[in-house]
């Protein structure tokens, strides 16, 4: 076992996750997310265009020329592949993706629409309400199986843990204009599962101490208890980051941002549950009463 | 902890080999019924197409709200009570009566019984809510007359879909009830979606009505245009034959014209009337109409009688087909309007299968190489462990024919980086017991032991995330939160009954081995 005094760094840790967070705050309510036509509305085209020439500009004219309002196109992976966002999408005109394409198809040449999503207002409003109910309930309950399993102040600890990856994750998405869609919010969900999942390890070897130790101060007990699961901690984060870089390398374009997601949310998630969660025992000065006590209830 | 009985140890196998089996019935032809299950691929996989529709109902209640208005004013009129001036503002009835019949109006309406405003006994409400100011009454839809309105039409709706569906013949659709006016229709393996969200965006409300020469009409003309927007034609609002009539429609030749023409065949009641219609009508221009759009207005040259008749206009023969497929299916109660459209081409979704597995492979890789690396012959067990939970994760997606999508695939990566932490919680904790218990059997039976609760609690976290996507997702999410959640299933299974197994016979044999882990 190492013996790496974590607790000395607490403070300047936690000031940084602070700014972090901050300037996550500032990005997320100034600058907003890119929301995709998930939750935005609108109309989006995956296309592949059989003529190499074809090249951003050339697609965007050809598009802006349909009148189709705000027009974004990205390249997306190969050379011929590009996705097109638009904020028209006409649900009472069946024909409306037809003849996109047949006036695309006379501007450039011959494309093929790999991929088609067209989501109406409504819909893309229910769907950011439900995206950010699934995300509110899961942290609903992971606080609620917490408080069951442990005392107050560890659900707390854990919750501000999570909060603090989520933020910063999504601060991230904000700054680099990275787009937010379903598959984003289940990302974010399953950071929360994993957040919560290395810290409720550190936290049980926390109690464990707590017991075991009553003249140990909470400040050096949460620092023995972070390097006697560290290794764990290390190896699981090693693995996890592992499949999750082989989903964001070879998995193809669809899931980029997904993974990217994840990797964030693993990266800070392992962080967080050291270095905000423990403080945060040390800051409501966690002793073995407050198990003690628990237990006899 | 480290004991099996025989039992036991007979049970995990046979367990572990029925699920890898299962597993590997989508690779294998097998020619058992029972063995040969195949995971679903997700319409992002396979390719093809998602559809939301939503109903309109507006036309559905205007058109309930006028004919109500002429039931009750049949029904009074019956029953020697004057009602008068009756109106519709928006989706409200409005009518007055005299003063001293206002309480027998009331009764009427507010009866449990009555027979123009039925009640629901199981909602304790009836159709419409009532009431009246002095001698004015107002009738509104109640909230449960609205619902069960809604739901009738939204069940014609979805068999008419259903029809057109099946007409265009992709193979299995998924046509499903979405709310009370939404339809969820899933194509999958469609080329192009084009034709079918064509054929779902009509109403395909067919009508035969005459043109009129004169205003002298009883039932009053509308003015209505032609289907290429040529011109317009004044048109009686007497509806001589309308689409649900219709037996038969098929696209044919005509060999006179040499146009393609959509021929149809009648029921005996459409006949009885056509016939008398175009037999007191010869001469006059009698006006097809679909969706309000003239298709084409010939004249009557003599009666049509044999309760067949062809429609001409300038057709394609695929638009022929298409109008036979629509008039043989039926027209919609109300338009739906297609508020989602999600559209997978093959040639995509095969990328994807491969890209998935790709880097389901390579995750895969990484993690066995990093767990041999890091803990040698316990890192193999992991492994172990780690394979098979694979194929039981799939081996189960199989049983259940679940629909594997590609954040599904995600989803079994991310168990697979994700799985080893149970086992490394183990390993890590027996390290730490042997340092105080020499005995080897004692250490990682006390490891086992005492990293239960952490792991349990663990993954019972990831596993509420999974739950709550599980309920709130749609489409390829949901397909995540499946293999996510199957995943920790199989995962604690592995490493409580595959890894521990394997570990225990390891101990037992090299107990006398100086730091086995």
């Amino acid at each position: 076992m190492r013996d790496i005094s974590f607790n000395k760094f607490y403070r300047k840790f936690n000031i940084l996750s602070l700014v972090l967070i901050l300037i996550s705050l500032v990005f997320l309510i100034f600058k907003g997310l890119n929301y995709g036509v998930d939750f935005k509305g609108g109309t989006l085209i995956e296309l592949r265009t059989t003529d190499k020439t074809n090249n951003i500009s050339l697609i965007r004219d050809s598009f802006s020329q349909m009148n189709l309002g705000d027009v974004s196109v990205k390249k997306f992976g190969n050379e011929t592949d590009f996705i097109v966002k638009f904020e028209k999408q006409n649900s009472n005109d069946p024909e409306f993706i037809k003849n996109i394409q047949n006036k695309l198809s006379s501007s450039i040449g011959g494309v093929d629409f790999r991929r088609v999503e067209n989501v109406g207002p409504k819909v893309s409003s229910e769907l950011l309400k439900s995206g950010i109910i699934a995300i509110s309930l899961s942290l609903a309950a992971m606080l609620l199986y917490i408080w069951i399993r442990f005392e107050w102040q560890f659900s707390l600890g854990a919750i501000l843990a999570i909060f603090h990856d989520v933020i910063i994750t999504l601060g991230i998405f904000s700054i680099f204009s990275l787009e937010i869609n379903l598959s984003i919010v289940a990302a974010v969900l399953t950071i929360v599962g994993y957040s919560m999942n290395d810290t409720v390890v550190i936290f049980d070897r926390v109690r464990e101490n707590l017991r075991k130790f009553s003249d140990i101060k909470i400040f050096e007990l949460t620092n023995i208890s972070i390097n006697e699961t560290l290794s764990r901690t290390i190896i699981t984060s090693v693995t996890t980051l592992l499949a999750l870089s082989s989903i964001y390398l070879f998995g193809g374009e669809i899931l980029k941002g997904f993974s990217l997601a994840m990797i964030l949310g693993v990266i800070f998630g392992t962080y967080s549950s050291i270095y905000i969660a423990n403080p945060i025992l040390v800051a409501l000065n966690v002793s073995q009463r407050t198990i003690v006590k628990e237990e006899k209830d | 902890m480290l004991y099996f009985s025989k039992l036991r140890i007979i049970s995990v196998i046979v367990f572990t080999v029925i699920f890898s089996y299962f597993a590997f019935s989508n690779f294998v032809k097998f020619d058992d019924k029972f063995f040969s299950k195949n995971i679903n691929l997700g319409l992002d996989l396979q390719g093809g197409s998602y559809l939301l529709l939503e109903i309109d109902n507006r036309p559905v209640i205007t058109q309930k709200l006028q004919a109500k208005i002429i039931e009750l004013k049949r029904y009074f009129k019956e029953k020697q009570i004057t009602l008068k001036n009756f109106s519709l503002k928006g989706d409200t009835i409005l009518f007055e009566t005299t003063d001293n019949e206002i309480e027998n109006v009331k009764n009427i309406l507010n009866d449990k019984e009555s027979d123009v405003n039925t009640y629901y006994p199981t909602y304790k409400s009836h159709e419409f809510d009532v009431l009246e100011d002095g001698n004015l009454f107002t009738l509104n839809y109640s909230r449960y007359g609205l619902v069960l309105l809604k739901n009738s039409s939204l069940d014609q709706a979805i068999e008419i879909v259903r029809r057109r569906v099946d007409e265009i013949g992709t193979n299995e659709p998924n046509i499903l009830k979405r709310g009370n006016d939404r339809i969820l229709v899933e194509l999958p393996g469609l080329d192009d979606p084009n034709r079918i969200k064509s054929l779902l965006g009509k109403t395909a409300n067919l009508t035969f009505q005459f043109i009129s020469q004169n205003n002298e009409e009883s039932f009053g003309t509308e003015k209505l245009s032609f289907e290429d927007g040529s011109r317009d034609a004044i048109v009686s609002k007497r509806i001589i034959l309308s689409g649900d009539n219709l037996v038969d429609a098929k696209p044919t030749m005509n060999s006179q014209t040499n146009e393609t023409v959509v021929s149809f065949s009648l029921d005996r009641v459409g006949a009885k009337k056509f016939g008398k219609a175009t037999s007191t009508g010869v001469g006059k221009q009698l006006a097809i109409v679909l969706d309000g759009k003239i298709i084409s207005a010939p004249s009557v040259r003599e009666p049509i009688i044999g309760g067949s008749g062809q429609i001409s206009g300038d057709f394609t023969f695929q638009s022929a087909t298409d109008l036979a497929l629509l008039l043989r299916s039926g027209a919609l109660p109300a338009p739906l309007n297609i508020i989602e459209e999600r559209t997978v081409g093959p040639d995509l979704g095969q990328d994807s299968i491969d890209a998935g597995i790709l880097s389901l492979f390579i995750g895969f890789l990484l993690v066995i190489l990093f767990m041999i690396y890091k803990y040698r012959a316990f890192g193999l067990i992991a492994n172990l462990a780690l394979v098979s939970n694979l194929f039981l994760l799939i081996g189960i997606l199989t049983l259940f024919e679940a629909t594997l999508t590609l954040p599904g695939i995600a989803g079994i990566i991310l168990t697979v980086g994700m799985a080893v932490d149970a086992n490394v919680l183990i390993f890590e904790r027996i390290k730490e017991e042997t340092k105080n218990e020499k005995n080897p059997i004692i250490a990682f039976d006390a490891g086992y032991t005492k990293s239960r609760t952490t792991i349990l609690d663990a993954n019972i976290t990831t596993l509420i995330a999974a739950f709550i996507l599980f309920f709130m997702g749609s489409g390829p999410v949901k397909g995540f939160s499946v293999t996510l959640g199957v995943g920790i299933l199989t995962t604690l299974f592995s490493v409580y009954f595959i890894a521990r197994l394997l570990t225990s016979l390891y101990v037992v044999k090299n107990k006398d081995k100086e730091q086995l882990l």
